[in-house]
């Protein structure tokens, strides 16, 4: 595995506990399909979240969270109907939420987390 | 608390508003978000913002910015909001104390400097005129805001400077940025006037005495002639003749060229009265002013309170000449465009040069002219009727003579001419001040006529003229203003039968006028 896989890797299993540290529930992650990849679908109460997980090692190249224009928003949302369709759920309260992990490797990685975004 | 606000000001023509800008930070993913009619030029203002905040050690939130300009209707272009965006936004990001009342004008550099707007003295004055005085400017732009009365005007080099003085952490301020305004323009020592002087005419005893006369009285100026007979010299020496502008003139003055020129670090009052001289092919938007979107203004307002020189003024448009008939009258402009009305002040001086015909020899017995008669009626035509009812003084400039031309050096400089004229103004003034009025080219027939008529003794020759129809009744007015302001050149109380006749003699291209 390429380091910069790792890194995201790291990021993404930081996020879980992250996110189940909030009471959620994690269901899947790296869910796949034709259109792209949900980094990872959890319950929070009754709503669906769909989680984006950025992570880099410094700002140099930019915030984590510069990283989601509108193009990928959008396509979060249709991976996050198209996750309901494949296991034939009807999950109307449904949202996107982005995590951005700063991991430079030194100290504690920083975890930020936008809720119900665009 | 993620809400900062400050102030700024909008020009609209040479009249300011208040601009109240707002920011908001939202807990959504990174944009910058610029509301209430920006232009391009303010657009562009978000890219500006990021890059010097973060070059000066503050950089902007990572999270959804809004920022919004108040009120929304009002057209706002440039790039002199920038300043105050950026720190309604550090504001709301609580990187900074609340700026209170205080207004910002200066556009940022990416390296976090500010830079110098045009227009700075009539967004002062607004401001000030608004009942806020508290004013932080880019240092270049300092000299020029401080020109304004009641002013607290502050100027600074850098965005980090600013930042600290309203309560940034230094320990992340890039303090030791210290630009250098160097390569902007620098002052331009001449711009005072190095008006060329009239000891350099020779000869033309009735054109000297005819251009002290115009500015005496601020009369405006016909001079017809032959090409070669000095017209152009004559008239680019009527504006060292005028007296020094008064505070309010150089201020109104100050602030028509604030907003045309370049910015630069040479501020100070125009004290002496422009000069413009516009070329004969301009457009009408050019003379009167206009442009896209907001109007800007043009010769005839950078002329206020100055000379507006048309050499060859029968080759301008018709449509260009008689656009200047309004402002001739109400000493004002009001420019409609697209994104709004602008008024620009235009009381100016106007000198118009001709020749007598296209081919510019039909002067004296004209046997060398070969132009037919109707090419010099059209010619001469195409200043109508309407405008030159309005120039008092319409003269015939001949060849100098070799004897005039001869006698070199002898002439009389422009300071005592402008001595005297100086002399004849603080009379008018003082006649004319319960008039309202300050110059004689602005006293209306009524007054002529009633409270300043003159014995019929001395005007008898003017009935005559006006009797036998060689005169006409606007006509006659216009000999009475010169007239006095013959008589107050002469240091007469009133004028006399000679004076009346000079006047008369000043009209000597009557034949143009009809």
């Amino acid at each position: 595995m390429k380091s910069k896989d790792l890194l995201g890797r790291r990021g993404e299993d930081l996020a879980t506990d992250y996110l189940e540290s909030l009471g959620m529930l994690v269901v899947e992650r790296n869910w796949r399909c034709t259109e792209g990849e949900i980094d990872i679908v959890a319950l929070d109460g009754d709503a669906l979240v769909i989680a984006e997980v950025k992570t880099r090692r410094s700002l140099d190249y930019g915030h984590p969270f510069e990283a989601v224009g509108p193009e990928k928003l959008a396509r979060l949302h249709r991976l996050g109907s198209a996750w309901c369709r494949d296991r034939e759920l009807r999950m109307p309260l449904r949202r996107v939420d982005v995590i951005a992990v700063l991991d430079d490797g030194g100290g504690e990685p920083v975890v930020e987390h936008l809720k119900g975004v665009g | 608390m993620a809400l900062g606000r400050t102030y700024s000001i909008a020009l609209v023509g040479l009249n300011g508003y208040i601009v109240e800008v707002e920011a908001d930070i939202g807990q959504t993913l990174p944009a910058f978000i610029l509301l209430g009619l920006p232009d391009a030029s303010l657009n562009e203002a978000k890219e500006r913002i990021r890059s010097a905040a973060k070059n000066s050690g503050i950089p902007l939130s990572r999270r959804k910015i809004t920022a919004n300009l108040i009120p929304a209707s009002l057209p706002k272009r440039g790039s002199g909001f920038d300043l105050a965006v950026t720190m309604a936004v550090l504001r709301a990001a609580n990187d900074i104390k609340p700026t209170g009342k205080t207004v910002f004008i200066a556009e940022l550099g990416l390296d976090g400097r500010l830079r110098p707007v045009r227009g700075i003295l009539p967004a002062v004055m607004a401001s000030v005129q608004a009942g806020y005085s508290d004013i932080v400017v880019a240092h270049a732009n300092l000299a020029e805001a401080a020109l304004v009365p009641g002013a607290n005007v502050r100027g600074y080099h850098t965005l980090a400077r600013l930042a600290l003085d309203f309560g940034a952490d230094p320990q992340e301020l890039a303090l030791d940025f210290e630009p250098d305004d160097s390569q902007l323009p620098a002052d331009e020592e001449e711009d005072d006037g190095i008006c060329p002087d009239m000891a350099d005419v020779s000869g033309q005893g009735d054109a000297r005495r005819a251009l002290e006369v115009a500015a005496a009285g601020a009369h405006h100026l016909l001079l017809m002639g032959p090409p070669g007979a000095g017209k152009t010299m004559l008239a680019e020496r009527l504006p060292g003749l005028l007296p020094d502008l008064a505070d309010h003139e150089a201020m109104e003055v100050t602030a028509i060229h604030s907003l045309c020129g370049l910015p630069s670090s040479s501020a100070r009052l125009l004290r002496r009265p422009p000069f413009e001289s516009p070329h004969h092919s301009a457009t009408a938007a050019a003379i009167i002013g206009g442009g896209s979107g907001l109007p800007r203004p043009g010769a005839a307002s950078r002329a206020h309170r100055g000379v507006l020189f048309l050499d060859e003024a029968p080759e301008y448009e018709r449509r260009v000449l008689d656009a200047l008939r309004q402002p001739l009258e109400s000493g004002e402009l009001v420019i409609h465009r697209s994104a709004g009305t602008a008024a620009y002040p235009a009381r100016f001086q106007l000198v118009l040069a001709a020749n007598p015909c296209p081919c510019g020899k039909a002067s004296g017995k004209g046997l060398d002219c070969t132009c037919t008669p109707m090419m010099r009626r059209r010619y001469l035509a195409r200043m109508s009727g309407p405008l030159l009812d309005r120039v008092d003084i319409q003269l015939q400039v001949d060849r100098v003579s070799l004897a005039e031309f001869g006698q070199g050096g002898a002439e009389e400089n422009t300071a005592s001419v402008a001595d005297r004229v100086r002399n004849a103004r603080g009379r008018q003034l003082e006649r004319l001040q319960p008039f309202g009025l300050e110059t004689n080219a602005q006293v209306p027939g009524r007054v002529l006529r009633g409270e300043l008529r003159l014995p019929a003794a001395s005007t008898r020759i003017l009935d005559h003229s006006l009797e036998r129809g060689v005169l006409t009744a606007r006509g006659y007015d216009r000999v009475l203003r010169l007239a006095w302001t013959m008589a107050d050149l002469g240091h007469r109380e009133r004028p006399d039968v000679n004076d009346i006749g000079q006047a008369l003699g000043l009209r000597q291209a009557a034949a143009v006028a009809a």
